[in-house]
């Protein structure tokens, strides 16, 4: 095992509830308690708790224009309406996604960024050497981050935190006392149900963990269950789906790509957009129980066409599904696709996203 | 009934010439939540440590190793729609195939219970 992990402050508790630990993104993180698709399940119907704290955090305070955070990312952070927060990506100047993150909207003048483990080292340096002033923190490992997610998050929220947790709307936030200290309490989350993501001072946050499992519809769920539950409803996993080599264009994320506006790496989109993709995401069904893995090739009438980015087996569904990239002229709804990897080979058709359509998420 | 294993986690329990072939409980919890079991076909004529078949979980796929050469006379079904079987009961109810063993000398390249329990503490 890698000695330079890093763990959470939750990580005793992880170990006392026996959770299979893995390497993530530099982090020892819970990848299953009980195990995956009861977790999964237990997600889908009640309300699961996940321990986030490996996620990277920024604060940035400043004139937005004026020190250059406006033209960082993709979206324009200045007309994000204090109290919301906005997805989208750090592009290089290739157009290659560096990071996809949110930037919450904490006062006029600061913001507070997002970002994945793995990427956050290298978020801060390309954030930092765009910025012509301003204060930019890392505060990753001064703030705790809690998810909790599920159809009955809300009234786990309301009972434990009171009645103004009810009323936060889909990609909003609020700051509110938790445990006697300043605490984020936002409607967002990577599980396609209805839920939030906690904010608190990591000295805090494993307070914040037993409290909320005190509640005997919360359990704790780990990686593993996140993953089959962002990919059911079609979310992209940074280092898997995306990457530096992968532009939102190729991945069917233009929709987080504002052109009215400057960004470094935008010149490139649009070049791209003239010249037209050659390769596309997709999102395919598989015909029967097995799954589609990272690295599996796609293939049409028996020729290679493209590799699978993601897949697994949907409990929901019931049979395997799966995210590639392909070429951009196959890549239409119903198309019959293999997916092959050395004795294995599964018939799939190209379906659209989200899989997993009745999720909670806006609720 | 004498009860065999490989280094590969398979096991198979003997009687009468006939090998049941599965998976040990060490393996099916190794692999997590098993969301997938591929079957060989009646008939198929496997060789010891050749591929039987193939299993999935959430976390791995990997495939089944033959413990014994022979003809498959029987496989179990009910994997095909409830492969959660193998979780529950890998070293019974979770078997995968009946194998007419065709020479009973393999055996002695499996390990017994003793020696597979030993075997995994190395591991």
């Amino acid at each position: 095992m890698d000695e330079q992990l890093q763990a959470t402050p939750i990580c005793s508790r992880h170990r006392a509830l026996n959770a299979l630990m893995a390497p993530f993104g530099g982090w020892d993180m819970p990848i299953q308690y009980e195990g995956i698709i009861a977790e999964h399940s237990w997600c889908r119907t009640q309300a699961s708790l996940f321990d986030i704290c490996h996620m990277g955090e920024f604060l940035f305070q400043g004139d937005f224009e004026a020190d250059g955070l406006e033209d960082v990312f993709t979206f324009s952070v200045k007309t994000i309406p204090l109290g919301r927060s906005r997805y989208g990506f750090l592009l290089n100047e290739q157009g290659g996604i560096i990071d996809d993150l949110i930037v919450f909207r904490l006062a006029e003048d600061k913001v507070m960024i997002v970002v994945n483990a793995a990427t956050a080292p290298k978020d801060f340096d390309a954030i930092k050497g765009r910025l012509r002033g301003g204060a930019f923190t890392d505060i990753t490992a001064a703030t705790g981050k809690l998810d909790l997610q599920g159809p009955l998050s809300r009234y786990v929220m309301v009972e434990l935190f009171g009645e103004e947790v009810a009323t936060i709307p889909y990609f909003k936030f609020i700051t509110m006392n938790i445990l006697g200290v300043e605490a984020i309490v936002s409607r967002t989350g990577y599980t396609g149900e209805l839920g939030y993501e906690i904010f608190i001072p990591s000295e805090k946050v494993c307070e914040l963990w037993d409290l909320m499992l005190t509640d005997e519809r919360v359990k704790p769920a780990g990686l593993g269950a996140r993953d089959v539950l962002r990919l059911e409803v079609g979310y992209s996993l940074y280092g898997s789906d995306i990457d530096e080599e992968t532009t939102p264009l190729e991945a069917g994320l233009e929709s987080f790509v504002n052109f009215d506006k400057s960004f470094i790496g935008k010149d490139a989109l649009l070049r791209l957009k003239e010249q037209g993709v050659t390769r596309k995401k997709v999102a395919f069904e598989v015909i029967g129980r097995r799954s589609p893995r990272h690295h599996y090739e796609i293939c049409f009438e028996g020729e290679t066409v493209g590799a699978v980015t993601s897949g697994v087996f949907s409990p929901m569904l019931g049979k395997g599904v799966g995210i590639g990239f392909i070429k951009p002229e196959l890549a239409s709804i119903g198309t019959p696709l293999t997916i092959r990897h050395e004795r294995v080979s599964m018939e799939a058709t190209i379906c659209e996203l989200p899989f997993f359509r009745d999720g909670s998420v806006r609720s | 009934m004498s009860m065999y294993f490989t280094k590969e986690h398979e096991w198979v329990k003997v009687k009468e010439g006939i090998g049941a072939v599965g998976i040990s409980e060490h393996a099916a919890h190794e692999l997590g939540d098993i969301t997938f079991v591929e079957l060989p076909k009646i008939g198929a004529v496997v060789k010891q440590f050749g591929v039987l078949g193939s299993i999935e979980s959430v976390k791995a796929a990997s495939d089944i190793f033959a413990p014994v050469s022979g003809k498959v006379v029987k496989i179990n079904d009910a994997l095909d729609t409830a492969p959660e079987i193998v979780n529950e009961s890998a070293e019974d109810a979770g078997w995968m195939a009946w194998v007419e063993i065709a020479d009973v000398a393999e055996l002695k390249n499996l390990m017994t219970q003793e020696q597979y329990d030993a075997y995994l503490k190395t591991l």
